[in-house]
């Protein structure tokens, strides 16, 4: 089936089985590795992206479901002249991760989550979080540069 | 994991998905957010032939002030249902109880007419909108149909919809300033509940719904009765899993997810009367 979608700013037609989950088509059809696949039963959050602005699981959803969608993905978080995303340059300086494979889903998860509430408490960033795991358990910075993002 | 192949088609009103799914017939499922659909087709331990995607038709996502009830649109996600101001007003325990589905992402996809057409005894809203005497409205071929909650849940994962039904509405009393409660135990934030309860109490009587306390969501009748009779709450808590048959799993055994439910329904009653 013929889908179309803009991710991170680029717009790209696609052919692809229906079955085709949303993360396989970003990362084996577009290339776009930095999404990841961590448990893939929408438990992780490691293959958070953004579709049409909200975060969302993309190991459960369907390429074919995002059709018509605007995608993006922690690639298009950056400016065009690499100066990094003020939540990535947060992470960055708080050292909010450790071997880093959760990162790219928390930080889709971050930026969503002060879009929807762009001064939340620790709880509510922790509770806002609660769809990501980070294996080596390094919560604690990654609460404190989303805080820091959201300028507390 | 992939799930197994199928073919795609997509609706845009609830009459050409039920002209859709009547014509693919037995081997066709709807979707809409899919997050309870595809993770069971990525185990395969459901394989469709055709899935019919009604996450597109736009005019089943709603909230609106029915006077007596609050009706909300099967297509509603559980965010919008989460942070609606209507709902906030006159139905809050449905209101916080979709603030404890999955995690936010799952929230941004699933609907409450999904949670409720898969009959999962585990999942909230099912028992939450069973606590609280919805009504689901159903659209088949030849019209349209009322189901009470209470008449709804058959078994595990099995509703009285129709294979060419589709849920289009939740009707859901208003609960006019009731004391209420969500109880939620689970060991990780995002996981099912262990076992959870939706309380209400008010000038009406009150509601009870038990999450995962057996093969359907489970209304506590036993306990509505017990206080209206003006037993006291630790005696109508006792009787909280009279109306329950749970079963084992790796979390808890039958005994634990008893006596989870007696201190719970205490909890909630608690609350709800405060």
């Amino acid at each position: 089936m013929e889908i179309q979608v803009t991710v991170n700013g680029k717009k790209f037609t696609s052919d692809v089985e229906p079955r085709t989950l949303l993360v396989h088509y970003v990362r084996e059809v577009l290339n776009l590795t930095g999404t990841n696949v961590g448990c893939d039963t929408s438990s992780c959050g490691a293959c958070s992206l953004h579709l049409d602005g909200e975060a969302v699981k993309s190991c459960t959803v369907l390429a074919v479901q995002a059709d018509g969608a605007n995608i993006t993905t922690i690639e298009g978080m950056a400016a065009a002249d690499g100066t990094l995303h003020p939540m990535q340059q947060s992470f960055m300086e708080n050292h909010g991760l450790q071997c880093g494979f959760c990162t790219p889903g928390m930080v889709m998860a971050a930026t969503s989550l002060l879009k929807e509430n762009p001064n939340p408490t620790e709880d509510e960033v922790r509770i806002g979080l609660e769809g990501n795991l980070c294996r080596c358990t390094g919560y604690h910075n990654i609460v404190k540069a989303v805080l820091a993002a959201a300028g507390k | 994991m992939i799930p197994a192949a199928f073919d795609y088609v997509r609706a845009s009103s609830a009459a050409e998905a039920i002209s859709l799914i009547g014509q693919h017939g037995s081997d066709a499922k709807f979707i809409a957010g899919g997050h309870s659909l595809l993770p069971m087709m990525k185990l395969r331990l459901a394989q469709p032939a055709v899935l019919v995607d009604i996450s597109r038709i736009s005019d089943l996502s709603y909230i609106k002030d029915a006077g007596d009830h609050i009706a909300i649109g099967a297509l509603t996600r559980h965010m919008d249902v989460e942070k609606s101001s209507v709902l906030a007003q006159h139905v809050p325990l449905l209101a916080h109880a979709a603030g404890h589905v999955g995690d936010p992402q799952v929230r941004h996809r699933g609907t409450i007419g999904g949670s409720i057409a898969h009959a999962d005894p585990a999942s909230d809203l099912p028992a939450t909108t069973l606590a609280l005497g919805a009504t689901y409205v159903v659209q088949g071929p030849n019209g349209t149909r009322e189901i009470a909650a209470s008449d709804f849940y058959k078994s595990f994962l099995e509703s009285d919809l129709a294979e060419d039904e589709m849920l289009t509405e939740i009707r859901v009393p208003k609960m006019n300033g009731a004391g209420w409660s969500f109880q939620k135990f689970n060991r990780r934030a995002q996981d099912w509940a262990i076992v959870g309860v939706a309380a209400w109490r008010g000038a009406n009587g009150s509601g009870v719904g038990l999450v995962n306390m057996g093969q359907t969501p489970i209304l506590a009748s036993s306990v509505s009765a017990a206080l209206a009779g003006g037993a006291s709450i630790a005696d109508a808590a006792a009787l909280a899993a009279s109306d329950a048959q749970p079963s084992a799993d790796n979390n808890a055994t039958v005994e634990y997810r008893t006596h989870l439910a007696k201190v719970l329904v205490r909890r909630a009653l608690e609350q709800a009367s405060a």
